[in-house]
């Protein structure tokens, strides 16, 4: 269960070797969460994510997950659901492609499509229902401020992030009521893994400032997040900049 | 029988969850609810006056019990009263105060149900000699998993761990307490200041004359020399002759004050720093040095925060934490460590309360405990507050102290068994009683009761 601040006791992170996932992850077991899953695609790295939560006192285990292999995530996910409540849910998975390739390769444009949106609709979905079951908790959505203003030179992944964010901020509405909290989480420019070698945009965050927003966030119940918070006004003004003004602009 | 789905939270209106209510109003239909409980359990609720999450099941049943409110009967010859679970104190002091008679009992509100009273086992202000709310129970049914009713008396394990049980052994339909006389619905109080947190100790430690009720209100604010400077007020029900001539002809008219109540939205911060401090001046400049023979009602002396309806509001959206502790006789440099450490970062307490507490009730699970009690809210958005009262929490039970379950929507599971010794029986029972856990609450959960 949450406590009065919103710091949950067990915590399911899809996408488990996210950056701001674990950051989230370390920030939570620093309060209250005592379990923690780490539901990723098998790989030594989701290993060593595991390894280094243990090191901080939470009992961890990982789950096999593939966001694209969306047939298996009732199964995958409902299991975890039945070993006990989840307080909380962090949908961290995605990834960034490159624009360039993917413009060629409309295949490759495709899987950043299925894991960002499709799977994450699909995931998204079973988690909502094993939380609404259990009639509290939190789910918070990774989405991007990418996906506020689709620009040239992402857009591929932003409007997979434009996707994401309006399914969530829709399922959101949905399960008012019900007992639990969709959280969408829009960052600036972050950097991580993911991230290296890019050019930074202005306001770029860490991880570990996003797990922070993430933790105050849960704690005043938030629906919106983003990170930093002068995005908000940033991204409000860019959202009604003219588009022959906007494709002008110098960061796109 | 109503049924519906709504989110609950406590008195506080922090970690909202949502559960299937039902309403009964006769006790077949509350057997029905338990009965027919879901996988995720039943728990009942009274008033929501438990600041925590008590009073909330997750995705489960909430039997809500108000519906439940009659009053069976009353001896005015032996001073006890038969009612529903459902029935608030306020209810049965509107029908006992005309009669000449007064609950032994009551926390510092009168909305809560006679079967919370007895779930949290409440205490008032008078616990140094009247001790905790179950003392005064003679018997009560409680209606258990299997759907039978049994009539639990003191002095049975299954009384000592209902007494402060927080519904986790069963739903409580009805009980029969025991009543004091009074002469009269006013009390006499003397109020005094004391200057900083030893005098306010010493003073409640001096038993002055014979005022039962007696409690400091203690500005945690205050800083330098007059740390845990106090308002100390005492009383006691006024005898006929104290009470001016004319209301000597309705003595025992209750008539509590009301105001309107509370907004629905309040912004947060209105309950700041700025007003907390402002709040405790006022109320030390304003408490004069001594006085005595002042006559109150029972209302506003017992229960002053009852007339101002959903002052929880008053925090906004956020909420607020309430905290209470209790350590033992000798272990006043853990107050102070605590009212310095609380001043010192000028947190913004809200009705912080400082009082005697005398020997404790049979409850496995009841709070009160010979010694100190301190009580005091906190908006729940304070930057920093849920690490300061992680703090708190490991000082008090270094001291041999508890922290109240009833109020609580922040405790680690932890720190629990150090604080109520007698927790490893009460959940033996509930494994034998209750082998499927039929009786959850959020808070059950959370700590894993």
């Amino acid at each position: 269960m949450k406590d009065a601040f919103g710091a949950p006791q067990s915590l399911l992170v899809l996408g488990g070797t996210s950056e701001i996932g674990l950051a989230t992850a370390r920030r939570l077991i620093a309060r209250r969460t005592r379990t923690v899953r780490l539901a990723g695609r098998p790989s030594p790295a989701l290993e060593r994510a595991a390894d280094e939560l243990r090191e901080l006192g939470a009992d961890v285990r990982t789950v096999a997950f593939d966001a694209l292999d969306s047939g298996s995530h009732e199964e995958v996910l409902g299991k975890v659901f039945s070993d006990g409540d989840i307080d909380m849910v962090l949908l961290a998975f995605g990834i960034l492609g490159d624009q360039a390739r993917d413009e060629e390769e409309p295949l490759s444009a495709v899987q950043v499509a299925q894991t960002n949106y499709t799977g994450a609709v699909s995931a998204g979905l079973v988690c909502a229902g094993a939380l609404q079951a259990q009639g509290h908790g939190s789910l918070v959505v990774l989405s991007s401020v990418a996906g506020e203003r689709a620009r040239r030179a992402d857009f591929i992944y932003g409007s997979s992030k434009a996707g994401l964010d309006a399914f969530a901020q829709g399922l959101g509405d949905a399960l008012h009521g019900t007992g639990v909290h969709v959280m969408v989480v829009r960052p600036g420019f972050v950097r991580t893994r993911m991230t290296a070698g890019r050019e930074e945009t202005p306001l770029a965050t860490t991880p570990g400032a996003v797990a922070d927003a993430i933790v105050t966030g849960l704690r005043r119940r938030s629906e919106t997040v983003w990170v930093p918070g002068a995005l908000r006004v940033v991204m409000s003004a860019l959202r009604h900049v003219p588009r022959p003004l906007f494709r002008r602009l110098p960061v796109r | 029988m109503s049924v519906d789905t709504v989110s609950m939270t406590g008195w506080g209106r922090t970690a909202p969850t949502t559960a299937l209510r039902f309403r009964p109003r006769t006790y077949e239909e509350a057997a029905v609810a338990v009965t027919g409980r879901g996988p995720r359990g039943v728990v009942a609720r009274g008033l929501g006056r438990s600041h925590g999450d008590a009073a909330q099941n997750a995705g489960g049943s909430v039997v809500d019990m108000t519906g439940l409110d009659r009053v069976h009967t009353i001896d005015t010859a032996t001073g006890t009263v038969v009612c529903d679970a459902g029935v608030s104190l306020h209810r049965l002091m509107e029908v006992l105060l005309p009669l000449g008679w007064f609950l032994p009992v009551t926390p510092s509100t009168r909305y809560v149900t006679v079967g919370g009273a007895i779930g949290s086992d409440v205490h008032g202000r008078n616990h140094l000699t009247a001790g905790s709310f179950t003392r005064h129970v003679r018997s009560m049914e409680l209606l258990t998993a299997d759907g039978a009713v049994r009539t639990v008396l003191p002095g049975t394990t299954l009384f000592d761990a209902t007494a402060g049980g927080l519904g986790l052994t069963g739903v409580v339909l009805s009980a029969t307490l025991s009543l004091r006389p009074v002469a009269t619905s006013l009390m006499t109080v003397v109020t005094e200041r004391a200057a900083d947190l030893d005098e306010a100790l010493a003073r409640l430690s001096a038993t002055a004359g014979h005022l039962p009720y007696a409690a400091a209100r203690i500005d945690l604010m205050a800083r330098g020399k007059a740390t845990g400077r106090a308002v100390l007020a005492r009383g006691d029900h006024a005898p006929l002759d104290a009470l001016p001539p004319r209301a000597r002809h309705t003595p025992l008219v209750f008539r509590p004050a009301q105001l309107p109540a509370a907004p629905a939205y309040v912004p947060e911060g209105l309950l700041g720093r700025t007003s907390a401090a402002l709040l405790a001046e006022l109320r030390f400049r304003g408490a004069g040095a001594v006085r005595a023979g002042r006559l109150q009602r029972v209302s506003s002396f017992l229960h002053p925060l009852d007339a101002l309806p959903g002052w929880n509001r008053l925090y906004g959206r956020g909420g607020f934490v309430h905290y209470r502790f209790a350590v033992g006789e000798g272990q006043e440099q853990t107050l102070h460590r605590v009212v310095r450490r609380l001043s010192l970062r000028r947190c913004p307490a809200f009705h912080a309360v400082l009082q005697r507490l005398g020997t404790g009730g049979p409850g496995w699970l009841s709070f009160p405990a010979p010694g100190w009690s301190l009580s005091f809210g906190l908006p729940a958005g304070l930057p920093g507050l849920a690490r300061l009262l992680d703090r708190l929490d490991d000082e008090v039970a270094e001291a041999g102290g508890r922290v109240c379950l009833a109020q609580d929507a922040r405790m680690r599971p932890e720190t629990l068994a150090a604080m109520y010794p007698r927790l490893a029986d009460f959940r033996a029972l509930r494994a034998e009683l209750d082998p499927d856990g039929a009786f959850r609450s959020d808070l059950s959960r959370r700590l894993s009761l």
